[in-house]
């Protein structure tokens, strides 16, 4: 069947040029960090390779393949090779369901610019991001290191523990949806109806697992260096690291993209409408995808300001967080919800719940400030 | 919308892509870097001292508790995904027993954070 098959290389088309601009992205991110760590430090950062040091990231690169592929004595050799490979894996494949733009026609073959739309939509970045601790575990458990081997026990308990709360702050999501599908999700949030009026409470819920399960600050406990000296990447050189580090940074793009799916409106922008008029569907699609990425690295923006404003977590508060914190918030966050949609309103009830709870939480702060002191 | 399960077609595309790529750098890596290997630097580096044993030693129990709890619930939060995706339809009917049934959850959570697994000290 031609159509079937153009439509096919369309979407494989689409998957590759995704896949290079995460790549692209990643590896600009690492240029960036430093660029913003050095404007928060009022320092100047890489300004040595190339104009303002743009390639930096290349040189960095090279700097990785040229260092010695390090395999200690002990480590079991084949564990010790897939840990990283696992990590990169996982990283790599979630971005297949991510909404990138609406419907577009180029060359006469008309297609959504999305991976793969299927029904199981979120359920399948869920599902690969949960694997992601697999690669953390094995490397830290096949290095044979004492210190590697506590990184990744640390980073599988605390992946476990804020994936409980994130799959908890999705299904408010769901609940207005009515669909898995990524591309719905979006849809019903077209034209500034986005998640993020009607799930305030949901999404801070959301960013904090979001960093928890990237392992960033103020949730990197696993490669805490105070304690553990490189935490599960300690015997790691070479490509090898590089692999861990690089997917860190692609799991922070991914998740800024999901996070902007899944609670600003995806694709949507403001004079979206307006835009399809004047200039037809298809550059309106493509700029709606510039609006989605360009929501995403802001999101990529937000992980690095954090990692340079907040301190790490110890890990039985990082722990009691997850579990005591962020669990019991994102049911109370699902009742309200759903009292909002079947009362039909659900941006008052919303906001109401998210005022309750602040409200809530001051009284408490209150009562257990005078305890203190009494 | 009708799905088929030939829309998942694509992402052998992307598996191609993520596994050529990590496949290649892994090689290249391996062919590119020096080799020099002496006994002390074939060691798992820990302090700098000698390291005492390997690391195929018990851990705390704390880890394994939670990962069993986290089994436990990941479950029962399965259970809701297709409660949500349905939620309109079941409406007040389908809250109010979704909500017994999240009690009955947090009953039991507060039964296991009592019974302190959280407890990292002991």
């Amino acid at each position: 069947m031609e159509p079937t098959n153009t439509l096919f290389m369309a979407k494989a088309v689409i998957i590759l040029v995704v896949f290079a601009i995460t790549l692209g992205v990643a590896a600009y991110s690492t240029y960036f960090e430093r660029k913003i760590a050095a404007f928060m430090q009022d320092r100047v950062g890489p300004d040595r390779a190339g104009p303002f040091g743009i390639l930096q990231p290349l040189a960095d690169a090279v700097k990785m393949f040229m260092k010695e592929d390090f395999i200690p004595s002990h480590a079991n050799k084949w564990l010790f090779i897939m840990g990283p490979c696992l990590s990169m894996l996982t990283a790599l494949m979630t971005s297949a369901v991510i909404p990138f733009g609406d419907t577009v026609t180029v060359a006469g073959v008309t297609f959504d610019l999305q991976g793969i739309d299927v029904n199981i939509g979120i359920l399948w970045v869920f599902g690969i991001v949960s694997l992601g601790v697999y690669g953390i575990l094995i490397g830290g458990w096949a290095s044979n290191n004492k210190y590697a081997l506590l990184g990744g026990i640390r980073a599988a308990s605390q992946n476990i523990s804020y994936e409980l709360a994130m799959g908890l702050s999705i299904i408010a999501i769901l609940m207005f949806s009515g669909s898995l599908s990524t591309k719905t999700i979006v849809e019903a949030q077209q034209n500034g109806h986005w998640n993020i009026f009607y799930q305030p409470l949901g999404f801070i819920i959301f960013i904090v697992c979001a960093f928890a399960e990237c392992n960033r600050t103020p949730f990197d406990l696993p490669e805490c260096e105070t304690e553990l000296i490189g935490g599960y990447h300690t015997e790691y050189s070479s490509m090898k690291l590089g692999f861990y580090l690089f997917a860190e940074y692609i799991n922070m793009f991914i998740s800024g993209a999901v996070m902007a799916t899944l609670f600003f409106g995806g694709y949507d922008y403001p004079g979206y409408e307006f835009v399809a008029n004047k200039l037809g569907e298809t550059p309106a699609a493509f700029i709606g995808a510039g609006a989605l990425i360009g929501k995403a690295l802001f999101f990529v923006f937000v992980f690095m300001w954090v990692r340079w404003t907040l301190p790490r977590f110890r890990y039985d508060q990082l722990m009691n967080l997850g579990w005591t914190g962020l669990i019991p918030l994102s049911i109370y966050n699902v009742l309200v919800t759903g009292i909002g949609i079947l009362s039909g309103q659900p941006i008052i009830a919303g906001i109401a719940g998210f005022v309750l709870l602040i409200l809530g939480l001051i009284i408490y702060d209150q009562l257990t400030v005078k305890k203190k002191i009494a | 919308m009708n799905y088929q399960p030939s829309d998942f077609l694509p992402i052998f595309v992307q598996l191609a892509a993520a596994m050529g790529f990590i496949v290649f750098t892994m090689i290249v890596t391996h062919i590119l870097g020096p080799r020099r290997s002496t006994k002390l630097k074939d060691e798992a580096f820990e302090c700098g001292i000698e390291s005492q044993g390997d690391a195929r030693t018990p851990i705390s129990i704390k880890y394994f508790l939670v990962a069993i709890l986290f089994v436990l619930f990941d479950i029962e939060i399965v259970f809701m995904y297709p409660w949500a995706v349905n939620f309109k339809q079941l409406s007040w009917t389908g809250f109010w027993e979704m909500a017994v049934f999240m009690g009955l959850l947090l009953a039991g959570f507060v039964y296991v954070i009592k019974k302190g697994i959280l407890k990292w000290e002991k």
